[in-house]
């Protein structure tokens, strides 16, 4: 073979170019990036592919990182996030712990000092692997450049299938240099990752359609698993055919639409009194793509306590971790209620227990002061659901009593429209993953319903919505405390505020016990979060009148860019019902 | 020990890739189990490595540790084989206090009953290499420790399933009883 032929029918490309060309070949349309010395050439390769990849940056990497979140959430598709060696890579360490516990697919990209000097601690040198190990459901340290396209291949793979997860590649700046013949068809030398289960056996399936048929007062509790393996028509069908009441994790919020009779909302810590009673007294509890996580259990040995457990997941290690379950299976929850779904029989009579459900909801709404004349957080929420409800839109959220009354109180009907950093209960999630969410769905309606605690955390990406053309909607809470651990303070340490208030540290409110009233709001507001809003370029307006609420929602809503609405709300109004951490059911706490 | 605590090995065969005994091992400590062995080392196949794990805990724990291995992309399989029929041994390299013309020959006795080998001599102690299962290796310990143990290193348990029709011929019934 001749000099020529050989220079055509191979391909010489460097690292960088592999990488974001198998970026291309993987469908991955947004990435988001933070660029940094060792991380130049990757950099300098997005703009070869610039008409293929949308590279967006954003103002910090864990807000990259969380936008990536939020693309891969409201899309089922892997979220790509990159950034340099050291401090840029470390930024990333907090949302992909967050990944890990929500089992986001993430491909998180760094790069990383030339190997030649790895080792000797380097400027901007960390070990980023080590680091992420028991964060990352995989990770790459590339020390070769023949290896690129295959551990490209290797890391989408394993971060979307069995249970997603997160998966790093760290890249040292001479093999993103360094240049090689490209085979993108290379096979993957994973023996050990098996991701696809067998089908669920009939014979397990026919045991669970027996203890559905025997069951007096059975209920389903189904989360992130049925969501992430877009298992909400199966699951449907189920709940159509037994009639069985469901109840919802945080994290399987949207599974049911929120107006079906069945649906019992969501349980745990802060869920619906008639959720967690049903629960308590069932005879049969459904367990679907869950994992036990003590904010749904409380004191764990008293959950379902008189209950047979049927216990449907993909990770076999979820299976009898938590809670022990009298039918485990492990199996893709979507094929096995598929299966199910062609010969189980709803059980002989459930009335008795059905009309009990649907009095316990009747008796115990999610409710709040509805007399108040000021704007209660609740109130809010439940407006712009009202408002929103005919729209295509998708809701983001902080963490703290925001998040537990955006879950409470705004209806989602459909899978993948709301999203919560649920595990890890990461403050700051809410923007960034607001971006992430609008850049997969440009047309949509996206509201990130924050509070001023969680939105300070990653308030500099303002300016990537901004800068980007990403209309999000911030609805911001804004009650100058940390709510949630002020109401832990109301409830359990004598009201004593300890780092709690967010202003100057001379306020009345900042030190000591506090005698403040229900209604109470803080005295002065700090920071100008309007003005904030309108110097990285956005829309912003506050309201405090609850006759003004619902023209200043509409304004937001219509505003064709990012928008902050400060909505002044009093900081003594706490999230209920509450069953205290490690307690059962009859230790919640009502009103 | 509590009465449900059990003692169980597990071997895992392992990809021989940079990181996997430090992701396997940080796993194992951020989970809270306790693990009494880890040996590794290579195969007769290149590509991977075997990691034998002796664990105690109830039969929960043992399932966790598991299914928390197995989960390790780079963990090619792993096998409980407790409930199997299988031979288990420990190579441990121990220097005794044994000055010349002191208890040296007794040493030796002991040494040759154990059926292990004195590997080094100097002036005041000597090395001794023995292998065998724990409790054998232990009941040695035992024995030595009064004349003086200056040093020690122990590989840790590795284990293997046998043949169904081969046999072990036993090397040391002491080992046994101990």
């Amino acid at each position: 073979m001749s000099t020529i032929d050989a220079a055509q029918t191979t391909k010489m490309m460097t690292g960088a170019d592999i990488l974001v060309q198998s970026l291309v070949n993987h469908g991955v349309e947004v990435i988001f990036a933070y660029p940094g010395g060792c991380s130049m050439p990757l950099h300098q390769a997005l703009t070869r592919f610039g008409q293929s990849i949308r590279t967006i940056l954003p103002r910090h990497e864990q807000g990259g990182a969380f936008a990536a979140q939020g693309y891969a959430r409201s899309t089922g598709k892997v979220g790509v996030v990159m950034a340099t060696s050291g401090p840029g890579a470390t930024n990333l360490v907090t949302a992909i712990a967050d990944a890990k516990l929500d089992s986001v697919p993430l491909v998180c990209i760094t790069g990383q000092v030339p190997t030649t000097v790895i080792g000797t601690d380097a400027f901007q040198e960390t070990p980023i692997v080590e680091v992420c190990r028991g964060i990352t459901k995989h990770h790459y340290l590339v020390t070769d450049v023949k290896d690129m396209a295959r551990v490209v291949k290797e890391a989408f793979y394993i971060a979307n299938t069995g249970r997603p997860g997160p998966v790093i590649i760290d890249l040292p700046k001479d093999v993103q240099l360094d240049s090689t013949e490209a085979d993108f068809d290379v096979p993957m030398q994973l023996p050990g990752y098996r991701p696809h289960r067998p089908p669920v056996p009939e014979s397990a399936l026919r045991q669970i359609a027996a203890a559905v048929r025997r069951a007096k007062r059975p209920v389903v509790y189904a989360g992130g698993g049925v969501m992430g393996s877009d298992s909400a028509p199966q699951l449907r069908e189920f709940l159509r055919i037994t009639g069985i009441p469901c109840t919802t994790t945080v994290m399987g919020l949207g599974l049911v639409p929120a107006d079906d009779p069945l649906s019992l909302d969501m349980l745990g810590m802060h869920g619906s009194a008639y959720a967690n009673y049903a629960v308590r007294d069932c005879d049969l509890l459904i367990a679907l793509g869950v994992r036990f996580d003590d904010r749904v259990t409380g004191h764990v040995e008293s959950f379902a306590k008189g209950a047979k457990i049927v216990h449907i997941d993909l990770d076999a290690s979820e299976l009898n971790k938590n809670k022990v379950a009298h039918i485990s299976v492990c199996g893709e929850v979507g094929q096995a209620l598929e299966s199910l779904n062609r010969f189980v029989q709803p059980p002989e009579d459930i009335s008795d227990w059905v009309n009990h459900c649907l009095e316990l909801k009747a008796k115990h709404p999610f409710h709040y002061d509805e007399s108040f004349d000021g704007i209660l957080q609740q109130h809010a929420i439940r407006t712009l659901s009202q408002m929103t409800a005919e729209m295509d839109a998708y809701v983001t959220v902080g963490v703290g009593q925001h998040q537990m009354w955006a879950a409470q109180f705004f209806k989602f009907d459909r899978p993948r429209t709301w999203h919560s950093s649920s595990g890890l209960g990461t403050m700051g999630f809410g923007l960034p993953s607001a971006m992430g969410v609008q850049a997969a769905h440009p047309g949509a309606l996206v509201i990130d319903i924050d509070g001023d605690g969680s939105f300070q955390m990653n308030i500099q990406e303002l300016a990537t919505c901004h800068c980007e053309n990403l209309p999000v909607k911030v609805l911001l809470l804004n009650n100058q405390h940390l709510g949630m651990v002020v109401q832990w303070e109301d409830r359990f340490m004598g009201r004593n505020r300890a780092h709690t208030y967010l202003g100057p540290i001379h306020h009345d409110e900042a030190a000591g016990p506090s005698d403040a009233d229900r209604f109470a709001y803080a005295r002065e507001r700090y920071p100008n979060f309007v003005q904030i809003a309108k110097g990285y370029g956005c829309g912003a307006a506050t309201v405090r009148r609850k006759a003004d609420l619902e023209a200043a929602l509409s304004e937001m809503i219509s505003y064709p860019g990012p928008f902050v609405l400060d909505v002044e709300v009093p900081y003594q109004e706490h999230v209920l019902p509450m069953i205290p951490s490690g307690h059962t059911v009859d230790d919640m706490i009502l009103e | 020990m509590s009465e449900s605590s059990k003692r169980h090995v597990l071997s895992a065969l392992v990809q021989n890739v940079p990181g996997v005994l430090a992701h396997i091992s940080g796993m194992l400590a951020s989970r809270g189990y306790n693990i009494h062995s880890l040996a590794v080392g290579e195969t007769e196949n290149p590509l991977l490595s075997r990691m034998t794990f002796v664990i105690v805990g109830d039969d929960r724990i043992h399932q966790q540790v598991n299914k928390q291995l197995q989960k390790i992309v780079t963990v090619v399989e792993v096998q409980d084989i407790s409930s199997k029929d299988y031979v288990e041994r420990d190579l441990a390299l121990i220097k005794v206090r044994a000055p010349s013309g002191g208890p040296r020959s007794e040493i030796r006795e002991l040494v040759d009953i154990f059926r292990g080998r004195i590997v080094d001599v100097g002036p005041d102690e000597i090395m001794v290499e023995i292998s065998g299962r724990e409790n054998k290796v232990k009941a040695f310990i035992d024995r030595i420790a009064p004349f003086g143990i200056t040093e020690l290193a122990r590989t840790g348990r590795i284990a293997m399933v046998r043949s169904a029709e081969m046999t072990e011929v036993e090397e040391c019934p002491i080992a046994e009883t101990a």
